[in-house]
């Protein structure tokens, strides 16, 4: 798993908006702060961020607004140019395409999902959706059989003929999904897609997202400012701040772990239990197997909670899902996390 | 501003804005003042000084015209456009041209546009569209209202798509926008004679240098509407179009012309309206229609055909600004899966059908096909006795006579004569000292370079007299727009008529106006300045509606809460909010009051416009340009001084 080439991979990313940002970059002092720059006149959207993004993986960029998080996911595909250092997709350097390759690339390889949507609002849902393939010149017959397709994938079928307007804020991202999905995308970006949405539909969105994500197994960069949000959907979260990337890691993790001040901030009100999983806890068994049935390594801790109250052991087996044995979980230790004391 | 004030006391360290202003204001009244004591060349510039640039003008136009061999370019344009026209002319109204059709019958073209309007707007637009047309030919006006027609159909399409074009190119580079900017801005303060005398000399009298000044003068909106569309287009919308791999071309074709179709639209609108407006002045030049019959009539003062055909004007620009308002809001239904195509396309089937029924119809009715002269219904002599009865009734004589005799005697003469009185460089240290308040030292000598210029034709005096009737007849508009406006925004049921009432006058040409003006006040002063009266009047109220509409609701409930008083709210709350739109009607006002000014020239005014029209008669280009720039320059200045005050007003504010 590890050894394959990461599908983005971005080595010091700086992105800055103002009059001569490369001449500045490159005769700018290290260490320079955000505001430092800002004095400077200039705005760092995005500030020495080096991430890599595997393969099948979701990653979810958290962050408040103008943290940089929407920049920094425009700098992945190339809607914003970069200021300094490399990004590269699929070992290829994004920066060194010229533009019939950008747009190669945009055509065959990547779907982006918008906050407000971004339908074109004088075509139909169907002739939205097959947008995408009529640029890369599809033809007529071909682009409708995908473009139904699509949308029956994502629940709108009956509605091939409506204009957005006539439909729902939920329906129109579904749209703006089934846009995306349309060309067999390898990397999808998703920039806030449930955030214009009430929170009953937003629930809803997310069930739905994740059974696509379950089907597609596709690699994810999305994007929210709603940590309830990052926590059910990551396999990584990366939290920005001022442009940078303050901590890169899993949900566990940064609720256990927080690196900085202000990702502890973030974690404070989080109820713990509900994201730190078993397997996390679990420390190597050195030889010595406790006894008793074992506890599934994937259940979170609030899964867990009645029998780890009414448990005797103080140490407890973990297993994985094909039943193997793969540490030890302190009962005491396991208690402290559900009662928020971890 | 209130530093300034408080600073009085103190030695104030530094000149501030208001300081400067008060100083060079205060210089202005000295030099009025001591006006008997000065030289004659602190009055008046003298005559050596007065640049010639009535010969640079010429000898400039004459380079381009004759040393470029613009000219030839030019003519070749218009032998295109002629044959436009000419094919526009021979299917409208018969004209003996290629393609050698017979005319169209009315009715075919009512039935027509019935459908058009069914398709945009239901019912009622349907009624209006295919009134107007049963009205026009009924009344005995089809061939002038033809000819109209015949000009505006090739000007609007012509004047769109330059409009686009250039709309883009401004998107599109940021330094063709400003490079364009000025041009619009003095092409929409330029009075349209300035536009007729060009348009002769290089395109031929007669409809084709009609059709090129309508043309010119209905393509700045459109324009400033596609570069405003194109910018406003959702970054997310295009964002979505860049990363479905569109290349540029499919950007602007598939993403951005579409999504921004409704401010393109909004473009249409005011295209066609201005072409209307336009062609109807072009009787200036000896254009055959509707504008040339109006003029005649109103010359030889037969009031009852004037009222009809402004009538018929009306209903004309009221059914095409309501047609094309009407396109704007169209949104696009959608069909269920598997409808025919004629369902799908059941207007355009419809109306090629009624067209067809009428065109197969007219062949065996003549009836449908033409009226004849003795089938009209025009009762232009009756109407014109009725008119002659109530305006010979003696209390209307008597109410009309009196304001005559009161403003003449008691407001017009006295202003004018003031404003002639003063000596030049008092009035250029006014402009700078209000320039200077509003907007520092730039715009001080923006206006004052503006007013310098006009100064320096030797057309002042010309220029003091139009700037007299526009100063006069605004400030009565005021009198008579902002408590129209007041009230109405303050009882919503009246609001919304009256609001209605302003925009279906601002489609009028404004040519219209001087009808009402002729017949109340007959040939002089007092019927130029009531003509400019009405017609700024509407801009006034409209956005003092407007603006006070605008005030945010939890403002008012703010002021209610606090106890405000209904006059309280008014002064305190509703008028400060509301000023900078306000504003923005009263520099509209300004602006349709030059306009108006030099139509007015035709019943006998002594200002530039009188003196612009005289240059139509002959081919003196530089004389003509000169007087224009007079009228463009005094406008712009007021165009500066007044959106300037309304736009930082309004980011002090914090409202738009």
């Amino acid at each position: 798993m590890t050894t394959q080439t990461p599908v983005i991979s971005c080595a010091n990313v700086w992105k800055l908006f103002g009059p001569h940002p490369k001449k500045y970059l490159a005769n700018m002092p290290a260490g320079r702060s955000f505001d430092d720059i800002r004095k400077d006149g200039y705005i760092a959207g995005v500030r020495d961020v080096s991430v890599d993004i595997n393969r099948g993986e979701m990653l979810v960029v958290m962050g408040l607004s103008g943290s940089g998080k929407s920049t920094l996911v425009r700098c992945f595909s190339r809607l914003h140019e970069i200021t300094g250092g490399t990004i590269e997709v699929d070992g290829q350097d994004i920066m060194a395409l010229n533009d019939r390759d950008l747009i190669e690339l945009r055509r065959n390889k990547m779907g982006m999902v918008f906050q407000s949507f971004g339908l074109l609002p004088h075509r139909t849902v169907l002739e939205n959706v097959a947008f995408p393939l009529e640029m890369r010149g599809q033809d007529r017959h071909d682009r409708r059989e995908r473009a139904l397709e699509v949308i029956k994938l994502v629940g709108l079928e009956g509605r091939e003929e409506y204009f957005p307007r006539e439909l729902s804020g939920g329906q129109q991202q579904r749209v703006g999904i089934a846009r995306s999905l349309a060309i067999e995308p390898d990397i999808w970006f998703l920039d806030e897609p449930f955030s214009a949405l009430d929170p009953l539909i937003r629930r809803e969105m997310q069930d739905e997202f994740l059974r696509l994500q379950e089907m597609l197994g596709k690699t994810i960069v999305f994007i929210t400012h709603d940590f309830d949000e990052a926590l059910r959907l990551a396999d990584r979260i990366a939290i920005m701040k001022d442009g940078a990337i303050e901590q890169c890691d899993t949900p566990d993790q940064i609720v256990l772990n927080p690196a900085t001040p202000y990702v502890r901030k973030f974690t404070e009100d989080i109820e713990k239990s509900r994201v730190v999983h078993a397997r996390v806890l679990a420390t190597p068994m050195n030889g010595h197997i406790p006894d008793g049935t074992p506890i599934r390594a994937g259940a979170t801790i609030l899964q867990l909670a009645r029998q780890l109250v009414n448990e005797t052991r103080e140490e407890l087996p973990v297993a994985n899902g094909n039943g193997e044995l793969i540490g030890i979980l302190n009962r005491q230790e396991a208690l402290d996390v559900l009662l928020g004391e971890g | 501003m209130a530093v300034a004030q408080t600073n009085v006391a103190v030695p104030a360290p530094t000149l501030t804005r208001m300081r400067v202003a008060q100083i060079l204001l205060a210089a202005a009244v000295l030099l009025a003042a001591a006006r008997p004591v000065l030289p004659e060349f602190l009055i008046r510039v003298p005559e050596w000084a007065v640049l010639p640039y009535n010969v640079w003008m010429q000898a400039l136009f004459d380079f381009i015209k004759d040393d470029l061999g613009l000219i030839h370019l030019t003519r070749g344009i218009s032998a295109v456009l002629e044959v436009l026209l000419d094919i526009t002319a021979n299917l409208l109204y018969g004209k003996h041209r290629w393609p050698f059709f017979e005319p169209i019958p009315w009715t075919a073209i009512a039935a027509g546009a019935a459908v058009i309007g069914y398709w945009l707007g239901g019912w009622r637009l349907a009624a209006v569209a295919g009134g107007t047309f049963v009205w026009v030919a009924l009344i005995g006006q089809w061939n002038l209202a033809m000819q109209t027609m015949s000009v505006i159909v090739v000007a609007a399409p012509v004047a769109f798509l330059l409009g686009l074009l250039l709309g883009i190119a401004a998107w599109k580079s940021s330094r063709f926008e400003r490079f364009l900017a000025p041009i619009l801005s003095i092409l929409q303060t330029l009075p349209f004679f300035t536009y007729l005398l060009p348009a002769v000399i290089f395109f031929k009298v007669g409809p084709t240098a009609g059709c090129v000044a309508t043309i010119v003068y209905a393509i700045p909106p459109m324009v400033l509407m596609t570069t405003l569309g194109l910018k406003k287009v959702s970054p997310e919308v295009v964002e979505a179009g860049n990363m479905a791999g569109s290349t540029r071309w499919q950007m602007l074709r598939h993403v951005y012309l579409p999504a921004a179709r409704t401010e393109i639209l909004v473009g249409v609108n005011q295209v066609i309206m201005l072409c209307l407006a336009m062609v109807v002045l072009t009787a200036f030049i000896g254009m055959p229609g509707l504008g040339a019959k109006l003029l005649s009539l109103m010359n030889s003062l037969k009031l009852g055909r004037s009222f009809e055909i402004g009538v018929t004007i009306v209903l004309i620009a009221v059914t095409l600004d309501r047609l094309s308002k009407a396109w704007v809001v169209k949104q696009p239904e959608h069909f269920e899966r598997g409808t025919s195509w004629a369902a799908r396309h059941k207007y355009l089937v419809g109306g090629i059908a009624a067209f067809a029924a009428f065109y197969v119809l007219a062949q065996f009715v003549q009836v449908a096909d033409h009226i004849t002269r003795k089938q009209e219904l025009s009762m232009g002599s009756e109407i014109d006795d009725v008119i002659r009865a109530a305006l010979a009734n003696d209390t209307v004589t008597a109410v009309t006579g009196w304001l005559r005799w009161f403003l003449i005697t008691w407001v017009l003469i006295p202003f004018r004569n003031a404003l002639l009185w003063l000596p030049t460089p008092s009035v250029l240290l006014a402009i700078a000292a209000a320039g200077y308040a509003v907007g520092g030292r730039k715009s001080a000598l923006t206006v004052l370079a503006f007013f310098g210029i006009v100064a320096l034709t030797g057309w002042w005096d010309r220029s003091i007299i139009t700037l007299y009737a526009v100063v006069c007849a605004v400030i009565l508009a005021m009198l008579i727009g902002l408590p129209l406006g007041i009230a109405a925004a303050r009882n919503p049921r009246w609001a919304n008529p009256i609001l209605l009432a302003c925009d279906t006058m601002q489609t009028f040409p404004s040519f219209i106006y001087l009808i009402p003006a002729i017949m109340l006040f007959s040939v002089n002063d007092v019927a130029v300045v009531f003509a400019i009266l009405i017609f700024a009047t509407v801009p006034l109220t409209r956005y003092t509606i407007e603006g006070m509409r605008a005030v945010p609701e939890e403002l008012i409930e703010a002021a209610d809460m606090a106890g405000a008083s209904r006059n309280q709210k008014l002064m305190k709350v509703q008028l400060p909010l509301a000023l900078p739109t306000m504003a923005v009607g009263f520099n509209q006002a300004i602006m349709f009051a030059f306009f108006m000014v030099i139509i007015a020239a035709f019943i006998g005014t002594q200002d530039l416009g009188q003196e612009l029209q005289r240059t139509l008669a002959g081919n003196d280009l530089g004389k003509n340009f000169v007087l224009g720039m007079c009228v463009s320059l005094m406008a712009l200045t007021f165009n500066h001084i007044i959106m300037r005050w309304s736009n930082d007003r309004r980011k002090a504010l914090g409202v738009g």
